[in-house]
């Protein structure tokens, strides 16, 4: 198992490498600049810029030295737009914003997803399981930049009980919002996969020899039908989990949470390079770590599974 | 009630220490009895970049620049001149200017804000070593030496600008500029504290750093969430500052923000959603307001080697103009009072007259037939079509007026291919001449027609369109010797017209949303430059 692990870690090391360096290329390649305004600079002012920036250095240089930075002082550079800020600050700030409301996402998610899915399928084909899976395909179609509106209206316009946005600090009724925006398709698709998979499990072998010896049904789902019923749900919940705590846009962007998922779509826009970088490297070393963690998750609830 | 309540749940309420004291007075001028919570909230587009005025290159950062630093000279509600630091302002020759600066300003750590702290921040904005994107404003001022500064071949110091005692600030100019005081609005010529520079670096304008000499100090700030100010207890007309406490949210959404700003989370508004200002403005005309705006809306036309050839004859380019039905853009796509524009300067700019232009009286109907006849003329028309590339950069606005002028160029036998682009994209085309028809706009840097028509000169950064008359250059370079130029101002405009130097399309309006308690908000100013500090919450009748 830990030589797995440390295996696993070692092949991160290139497909980060390969990350950066695509991404670096991405960007090399995309007209415009982030000094680039509908006023012209002078060519003197751009030349200073670009040297602050270190963009007058050839391509390899350049990509040395980024990665020369992080390695060494686990510096990703200046923001080329916030100017009063550098990447490790922006991030600082925004990702614990995206990391609360993205767990808490997860954590509704998850209870309610994985609720739903296995009522429906214990109570399979009665109003219960119509109503479970009915819910589901109604918050899967509903996009979350449609819920985010809805949301606003009903409850910050009309009801005046949530604010419609903001953050500050993480207070409670600044998370309600864009963690039921955020959960719902999560929460869909758990309950879908959750129901298919129970469903599969309840019809084993193993499982009717449970209930044939007299179990209650109650100790037959819990004690040895859930956790087989799991697996599929979690090969989803690693990449599930990066996707909410590094953030949406759309929750970010509707609820100006302050969140990365913004700036990221940001920097893409505005040519910020050191932020985009930034946050590309952020959310590539989470990927790899949490499909790793699946992988772990996965050998200690299968037994089958052995690496 | 809805928002009181709301604002008492988030604790946003929390530090509204002192407005008790209001409660219940009056306005000292207009009389208005003042309501106890003097808050005042508005909402941003985006996050501006920095709030370092010597940085700053946009509007947003602008606007909160103007309420922490205040420079030489300020602006009335009308948009004319009022002293700032500066209480008088006088040069013999329009060339050497003399500001006497006021003795009780203070920087908000106490210290006094002197002449050297101008000079600090004018030699900052111009120093290469700052790499101000905004450095090009101190060569627009014409101040001597600023090119040389800028382009790094003399030092900073040798810019024009000097201290002559701690409250004298003279600044020499390499030619006679008669608006230079209204150039010494900007943001860019705010003062900055060097000792606090010099000990924070790039982070100097932190909360926990930041030294101002406005009537506001920066409270709190979270990137792309949202900004706080609280007032600025050493600002010497501190005493008649009625706002406590200004908030600013970054909403991107523009249907979410106006959710929100209808739920009452904010004040104020700009930047409505498209197509939404009629409806706004039937439903409660109190709040959604229509004033002029210091910007104009224009195609260039790409005049040079990489434009369409037809476009090079200005028969064809009139043709182009004529065809556009600018009320049919203003009425009925925009719809928020925009006026149709016949000239590039904006009518609403201060001292300009707009010149007689035959075009803008004639008929609709006139103007097609003319166009019909002129294309004709040319060699062009349906029978010999020609096809032609505009650039627009992504916006539902832009993409309507695109496609309405691609419509109504169609019976010319003009074929138009409408091509969208994300701003950094459409910046590099732009700027490359990569396009045949480019939607533009451009804002006055200062009221004065020449922020507009410099734009135009054959040598102009910004001139996308390479246009190029040397009558125009000639007059350019008069009006700068002039002490009143208004009327080379309007010659240039006939010319222009004449020409067809770019299509004018309209003169903007600055829409918005502003809650009717919010008085003394200054209507006129069509630079759109507000001072919270003038303004003040009414209470509730």
């Amino acid at each position: 198992m830990l030589v797995f692990i440390l295996k696993r870690l070692l092949v991160a090391i290139p497909v980060l490498l390969i990350l950066i360096v695509g991404t670096f290329i991405l960007m090399y390649t995309a007209p415009g600049s982030p000094f680039a305004t509908d006023r012209g600079i002078p060519p003197a002012v751009l030349a200073n810029l670009e040297a602050q920036y270190g963009l007058d250095q050839p391509f390899a240089v350049q990509i040395w030295r980024y990665i020369v930075g992080i390695v060494t002082e686990f510096d990703f550079g200046p923001s080329f737009i916030y100017r009063d800020q550098d990447v490790n600050d922006l991030i600082g700030q925004g990702f614990p914003v995206t990391l609360t409301y993205g767990f808490w996402s997860f954590v509704v998610a998850v209870i309610v997803g994985g609720a739903l899915g296995i009522l429906a399928a214990v109570k399979h084909n009665t109003w219960l399981d119509y109503l479970a899976v009915g819910i589901s395909i109604g918050a899967q179609v509903l996009p979350n930049f449609v819920l985010a509106p809805i949301l606003v209206l009903v409850f910050t316009l009309w009801l005046g009980w949530l604010p419609g946005g903001g953050w500050q600090g993480g207070q409670i009724e600044y998370i309600i919002l864009p963690v039921i925006a955020l959960s719902t398709s999560f929460m869909a698709s758990i309950a879908r996969i959750s129901r298919a998979s129970m469903l599969e499990v309840l019809t084993s072998n193993f499982i009717r020899t449970a209930r044939a010896k007299g179990l209650p049904m109650r100790r037959v789902i819990f004690r040895h039908a859930l956790k087989p019923a799991l697996l599929p749900v979690i090969s989803y919940l690693g990449p599930a989990f990066v996707g909410m705590i590094t953030g949406s846009v759309v929750i970010d962007i509707y609820f100006s949470t302050g969140g990365i998922g913004q700036f990221f779509v940001a920097s893409a826009l505005n040519r910020d390079y050191g932020v985009m970088m930034g946050i590309t490297v952020l959310l590539g070393t989470l990927t790899i770590l949490f499909n790793l963690l699946v992988d772990i998750l996965y050998a200690w609830i299968d037994p089958k599974i052995r690496y | 009630m809805n928002k009181v309540m709301l604002l008492a749940t988030t604790g946003l309420l929390s530090a509204t220490v002192g407005t008790a004291s209001w409660a219940q007075e009056a306005h000292p001028i207009t009389g208005d009895a003042l309501a106890s919570d003097q808050t005042f909230s508005y909402r941003l587009l985006d996050q501006f970049p920095s709030i370092d005025p010597q940085l700053i290159e946009e509007t947003a950062g602008g606007h909160v620049a103007r309420q922490l630093f205040e420079g030489l000279l300020t602006q009335n509600a009308d948009g004319t001149l009022r002293p700032g630091v500066a209480t008088e302002w006088s040069s013999e020759d329009n060339t050497t200017w003399t500001f006497k600066l006021r003795d009780d300003a203070k920087w908000s750590n106490g210290d006094p804000v002197t002449a050297q702290d101008f000079v600090f921040a004018w030699q900052r904005a111009a120093d290469p070593a700052t790499a101000s994107e905004y450095a090009w404003y101190v060569e627009l001022s014409k101040i001597e030496n600023a090119g040389a500064v800028i382009a790094g071949d003399s030092a900073p110091d040798s810019l024009g600008v000097r201290a002559v005692d701690d409250h004298t600030l003279e600044v020499t100019l390499a030619q006679p500029l008669p608006y230079f005081p209204q150039m010494a609005v900007h943001y860019t010529f705010m003062p900055t504290h060097r000792p606090t520079i010099e000990a924070h670096g790039a982070n100097w304008t932190n909360p926990e750093n930041i030294v101002s000499n406005g009537a506001y100090v920066l409270d709190d700030i979270a990137v792309n969430e949202f900004f706080r100010l609280k007032p600025n207890p050493e600002y010497w007309g501190a005493d008649e500052v009625i706002i406590k406490e200004v908030t600013g949210y970054v909403i991107n959404d523009v249907n979410q923000a106006l959710t929100r700003f209808q739920a009452g989370e904010f004040d104020m508004m700009d930047d409505l959603p498209a197509g939404s200002f009629p409806r706004l403005e039937a439903e409660a005309p109190d709040v959604a307001h229509s004033v002029p705006r210091l910007c104009s809306y224009y195609y260039t036309v790409n005049q040079s080697e990489s434009g369409h050839e037809a476009l090079q004859d200005v028969r064809v380019r009139q043709a182009l103009s004529y065809a556009i039905d600018r009320s049919v853009i203003t009425d009925r796509v925009l719809q928020a009072g925009q006026a149709p524009a016949f000239s590039f300067t904006h009518w609403a700019t201060a001292g300009f007259e707009l010149p007689s232009i035959d075009y803008a009286d004639w008929s609709q109907q006139e103007r097609l037939e003319r166009a019909k006849a002129l294309m004709a003329e040319a060699g062009y028309g349906p029978d010999n079509p020609i096809e032609i590339n505009l650039i627009y950069n992504t916006s539902e606005n832009h993409k309507q007026i695109a496609t309405v002028i691609s419509q109504m160029w169609r019976p010319l036998g003009v074929s138009t291919q409408l091509n969208n682009y994300e701003w950094q994209s459409y910046l590099d085309i732009r700027g490359n001449q990569n396009f045949d028809v480019a939607r533009s706009a451009w804002c006055g840097d200062y009221n004065e027609a020449s922020t507009f028509l410099d734009l135009l000169t054959t040598n102009n950064d910004n001139n996308d369109g390479k246009y190029s008359n040397p009558e125009v250059d000639r007059l350019m370079d008069l009006s700068l010797t002039e002490s009143d130029p208004q009327a080379t101002y309007t010659q240039v405009e006939k010319i222009l017209a004449e020409d067809m130097a770019i299509l004018p399309i309209y003169h903007y309006t600055q829409n918005f949303v502003l809650d009717p308690a919010i008085r003394n908000w200054p209507m006129e100013n069509v630079e759109n430059n507000w001072y919270v500090k003038d303004i003040y919450r009414a209470a509730a009748d």
